[in-house]
């Protein structure tokens, strides 16, 4: 069994809080199904039996769990079991593939994001998306953050709002001086973490993040975790990570996604095996293949 | 040296073994086809240039391009017709090409989905149009926009929409291509702040591709400035001693007038043809150096 990686110094008062709280419902509960911890948490998505099809192919399946406010999520799995596949479902981003159809229900808040009368783009001002490749807009650090704001004819002052946006994207003291200045300039991290910003500038109820720290180095990795710690107090995060090590580190639920082969090996379907608290999933998990996967034993 | 790194040298020698005759033979014959095949095609432009300024040099003057054509007096005759009657068809054509040719970019790159026949359809008739000898338009020209169903006559109007759908499936192409340079993270960026699909497009694919689409509508244009086809068949006006007053004006365009005088049995006409196409060469050139300098300057590195 792998030991948690937590480096103690990184641990803020809140998540610490969180442990504990964790911890005293984990002991209330000990008799109770180790996966379902009854909680007093407040559920932001309700997920029930979501599926996603690409054509006619069945992408993911019987997709079912709540995601709690203030907390990091993590989604983990080998690569194809459809956990960015997922995640776009929680913000309609796969409406962009014209084959792809969700089916289920994600209730946001008590409504359902699939119902007939909801407006996707409406759904997105609310739930923020940080993508695998840093995407900064080819314009000045100051209008990448500006743009979602533009669009959302937002009030106030743009300044302010920037300025806001960047020191909760923990980006403000690198870049104050050069808010004119073209974000292509940046470094990897730095762009990363202006995405972050800009995902913030429209202050969002969710952050969605796929993959965010894939393409940087350990150093811009580190830093976007500890951002991603202080911004639980204000905001929900879901992550998609192909670093298990990184879902030890930040989060507070892991969901364990695997892929199941149909059709003698022609059609990979997306599924979820296992979900249930981020120590609980990496030292003691319920399932052999999640075991075998954070282990080391594949994946 | 020392000797460690003559040893270390000796055995990286028996590693990698040296470029064998036969390689070194091959990369020679083909450099110097490549080299040869270059050089043809410069010949046989320095050739055509040499050729028509030798002719066409001493006849140009400020009043060869103020002065009107004449039929009868090679001395007496100009360009200046042509000159603003070619000026007026690019303005109609960019009118024309622009918002249209951009839409349907936008159209088929944003909008359609490429499982529908009918979107696949319209992107085959494009390809198609764009290889289209210009004397088909002409022809179409001439039967629908100057007789037939919209029957403007022949008036500088109608010479402005045949070059009009000359160019556009071109304008077409190189604006969907300028389009689909942007890339997907961009407009997903964009789309998961919140903005509407048209918000994308206005604010990220446009900005991001207009260098591109600028380009490609300029080169079309200069495309379209050498036509000669098209404008004879719909009837363009030969040797008119004035410039178009309007839309609904007869007209000339250089290479009608370089037509025109190459005709002539009169060399000082020919002399002449060939002064004209230095005028227009220069234009060419001018708009070849915007295009160029829109796109080294503007263009967005990805």
């Amino acid at each position: 069994m792998p030991e948690r990686v937590t480096e103690p110094e990184r641990q803020s008062p809140a998540q610490r809080a969180v442990e504990q709280r964790n911890q005293a419902a984990v002991d209330e509960a000990a008799a109770a199904k180790p996966a379902k911890r009854p909680t007093d948490r407040e559920v932001i998505f309700d997920v029930n039996d979501v599926q996603v099809h690409y054509g006619d192919k069945k992408a993911i399946r019987d997709v079912t769990f709540d995601l709690h406010r203030n907390e990091i999520t993590a989604l983990i799995g080998p690569s194809g079991c459809g956990k960015s596949t997922f995640i776009r479902c929680l913000n309609r981003m796969n409406d962009l593939i014209p084959s792809a159809r969700v089916d289920g229900e994600v209730i946001y808040h008590g409504e359902n994001l699939y119902a007939g009368d909801i407006d996707p783009v409406q759904v997105r001002k609310r739930i923020g998306m940080v993508f695998q490749k840093p995407n900064p807009f080819p314009k000045s650090i100051y209008d990448n953050i500006a743009f979602g704001p533009r669009v959302m004819g937002m009030k106030g002052d743009m300044d302010e709002i920037v300025e806001g946006a960047l020191k909760r994207g923990a980006l403000w003291d690198e870049v104050k001086d050069r808010l004119k200045t073209n974000a292509f300039g940046m470094s990897g991290g730095q762009q990363q973490r202006l995405c972050i910003a800009r995902s913030l500038a429209t202050s969002p109820d969710v952050l969605l993040m796929d993959e965010p720290c894939s393409a940087l180095d350990p150093i811009s990795t580190g830093r976007i975790e500890d951002l991603m710690m202080e911004l639980k107090e204000n905001y929900s995060i879901v992550i998609v990570t192909h670093n298990m090590q990184q879902a030890a580190r930040v989060s507070d639920m892991t969901a364990f996604f695997t892929v199941e082969l149909n059709n003698e090996g022609r059609d990979r379907t997306g599924a979820v095996v296992e979900y249930g608290a981020t120590d609980q999933i990496f030292t003691n998990p319920g399932d052999k293949r999640t075991e075998d996967y954070v282990t080391g034993k594949f994946g | 040296m020392s000797g460690a790194q003559m040893a270390a040298r000796a055995a990286r020698q028996a590693v990698i073994p040296s470029a064998s005759g036969r390689d070194r033979t091959f990369a020679w014959i083909f450099r110097a086809m490549m080299y040869a095949a270059v050089g043809l095609a410069m010949l046989a432009l320095v050739t055509l240039l040499y050729d028509v300024a030798s002719d066409g040099l001493p006849k140009l003057s400020t009043d060869f391009v103020t002065r009107f054509p004449s039929r009868i007096l090679p001395e007496r005759a100009g360009i200046q017709s042509a000159i603003v009657g070619t000026f007026y068809l690019m303005i109609i054509c960019t009118v024309i090409v622009v918002p249209l040719g951009i839409a349907t970019a936008i159209y088929l790159e944003e909008y359609a989905d490429r499982d529908k026949w009918w979107n696949r359809l319209v992107e085959i008739n494009i390809q198609n149009l764009a290889a289209v000898p210009s004397v088909v338009y002409g022809i179409l020209g001439l039967a629908f926009i100057v007789r037939g169903p919209i029957s403007l006559g022949r008036t500088l109007l109608a010479g402005g929409i045949t070059l009009s759908l000359l160019v556009l499936p071109v304008v077409i192409i190189v604006a969907r291509e300028a389009i689909r340079a942007v890339p997907p993270s961009i407009r997903e960026g964009s789309l998961a702040l919140g903005a509407t699909q048209w918000q994308t497009i206005w604010k990220q694919v446009l900005p991001g591709s207009i260098a591109g689409i600028a380009t490609g509508v300029i080169l079309a244009l200069s495309r379209a400035i050498g036509e000669t086809a098209p404008l004879l068949v719909i009837g363009a006006a030969v040797n008119p001693r004035f410039n178009p007053d309007g839309l609904g004006s007869a007209f000339t365009a250089l290479p009608i007038q370089i037509f025109a005088w190459t005709q002539d049995p009169n060399r000082d006409f020919v002399a002449l043809a060939a002064a004209a196409i230095l005028v227009m060469m220069v234009a060419l050139l001018l708009m070849n150096s915007v295009a160029i300098f829109l796109r080294n300057r503007y263009e967005q590195k990805w």
